[in-house]
């Protein structure tokens, strides 16, 4: 008995496959069908601009320490009104896996993975992207935000406790609450 | 210079039944592509039928590599073999009234005796690699032949009682007033199953189970001679699909309105479809599983098959 329902669940199996000649195909007939990419898409990366036009990265080289691969690579330097921005910003696409640690790990939004991943090169040199082809004049995905705006770094034409949502500095040498 | 043996003959059924086993890869891709809502090869040429020749031509280039530790000679034979006993046993096979290329009095015999000569392409080709995944591979097969083989044959002998002949023209011609796939049910379920065991098909793959043994006994192969060694598979889903059409569902036998060989032709692709089927469909089982499968239930019911033939057969004849 058990044998047969055994030998019936093998041609329920081949009846189901071939019911499936009449289902339709998923396929995605890439180059001249493009495949729907949602906004949220993991592909090419950019560096994103706040709302006032500024560059968001910090150079605070968190992306470059979560990426798995070790692909980016950057150096920090800071301006005359003591924002600080990356001096050169590279990543290594040949070897970027698209993981999209380095944009969870970015505490300014500044670094976004987009939905575009047509970036194939002859020569693998091309894979390298610096730092002008990054950077996009944009906000990306996030567009309120501006980092140095709810920080609490002081930076020129913004002084400690003029941020959002900051308490004016404490007069640590005053005994008024 | 038309009829059974002639030169055309030969050449002509030589070159479609190899030619028709290169585009059952096509086939077979195209057709579990269709099972897994896939597409399958479709880019190069019309419905990417030019897909055989672009990979014909890729396998060719391939550098045709030896392991420096193999025995040599022994390793170049191994697919000469499974080419030469899958093509020879062609030769048996009658297609349509007058073509053929011969008709043995022992045709049946013959072919059996052919296909089971091809597991010594399996057995010599993994020996010959040294190479343990290779020779667990070879092991399998020869273990696999020895015991579906069994069965094979007596599935075989039912078909035999009722025609009473071992020629493979006979047989057909047996079959006029109803295929032996009625009266012998059980014996082609039998054949069936162990027509798949015989080519080493999935579900019954497992001298190159690719998850548990690299590749089984042509792991070692590359280039023309891995092509050979899977044009050899080919032919023998081919020659299968073939003789169960001969012996089990009336050959070129069909209604008038198609000639003979457009019928033999057309059963014929429906068996090598339900080979693919099988693929797309059934997982593999444990090699003990198989073993058992093959001793503890096939060989009864083939056995059983063989008595109440014997008996009805000769019940009917006094
Ligand atoms: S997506 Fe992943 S691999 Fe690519 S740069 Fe970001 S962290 Fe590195
Ligand atoms: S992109 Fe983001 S995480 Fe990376 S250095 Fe700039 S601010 Fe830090």
């Amino acid at each position: 008995m058990k044998l047969l329902s055994l030998l019936l669940s093998q041609f329920t199996g081949m009846w189901l496959v071939l019911t499936h000649t009449f289902s339709k195909a998923d396929t995605v007939q890439y180059p001249e069908q493009k495949p729907a990419l949602f906004p949220r898409y993991r592909g090419r990366i950019v560096l994103t601009r706040d709302p006032d036009g500024q560059e968001r990265c910090v150079a605070c080289n968190l992306c470059a320490v979560a990426c798995p691969v070790d692909c980016i690579a950057l150096k920090k330097t800071e301006d005359d009104d003591g924002r600080w921005y990356p001096e050169f910003f590279r990543i290594n696409f040949s070897r970027c896996i698209m993981c999209g640690f380095c944009e969870e790990a970015c505490p300014t939004y500044s670094i976004q993975l987009t939905p575009d991943f047509e970036m194939c090169e002859y020569n693998r040199q091309s894979m390298v992207y610096e730092k002008e082809d990054l950077l996009i004049d944009g906000t990306g995905k996030y567009h309120d935000y501006n980092f140095y705006r709810v920080a609490g770094k002081s930076i020129g034409g913004k002084d400690k406790g003029e941020a959002e949502n900051e308490a004016a500095p404490i007069d640590v040498k005053s005994l008024m609450p | 210079m038309n009829g059974v043996g002639s030169i055309i003959n030969i050449f002509a059924i030589l070159l479609v039944a190899v030619g028709i086993a290169a585009y059952l890869t096509w086939l077979e891709r195209r057709l579990i592509g269709i099972w897994q809502d896939r597409l399958g090869p479709n880019r190069v040429g019309p419905l990417g039928l030019g897909q055989v020749v672009a990979d014909m031509v890729k396998i060719f280039f391939k550098e045709d590599w030896i392991p420096p530790f193999a025995d040599k000679p022994v390793f170049i034979l191994a697919p000469a073999i499974i080419m030469t006993t899958a093509m020879l046993s062609f030769a048996f096979i009658p297609y349509a009234p007058d073509i053929g290329v011969i008709d043995l009095n022992i045709g049946l015999l013959f072919v059996l005796g052919c296909t089971s000569l091809s597991v010594y392409a399996a057995v010599l080709g993994g020996y010959a690699s040294q190479n343990k995944y290779a020779l667990m591979g070879s092991l399998r097969a020869a273990a696999q032949t020895v015991s579906y083989e069994v069965f094979m044959g007596l599935a075989l002998m039912g078909v035999v009682m009722l025609s009473g002949s071992f020629n493979l023209r006979e047989i057909v011609e047996a079959q006029q007033d109803g295929w032996f796939c009625v009266s012998q049910f059980f014996a082609f379920l039998v054949f069936m199953v162990a027509a798949v065991a015989e080519t080493h098909r999935t579900p019954f793959d497992l001298p190159e189970a690719e998850h548990e043994i690299v590749a089984g006994f042509h792991t070692e192969y590359s280039g023309m001679k891995f092509g050979m060694f899977f044009v050899g598979e080919y032919l023998s889903v081919l020659f299968s699909s073939v003789l169960v059409v001969v012996l089990f569902f009336g050959g070129w036998l069909g209604p008038d309105f198609l000639p003979p060989l457009a019928w033999m032709a057309l059963k014929t692709f429906g068996f090598v479809c339900v080979f693919i089927l099988l693929r797309a469909a059934l997982p593999r089982p444990r090699y003990d599983q198989m073993m058992s499968f093959g001793w503890k239930v096939m060989l009864p019911v083939s056995l059983i098959n063989l008595l109440v033939t014997g008996g009805v057969a000769l019940w009917l004849g006094t």
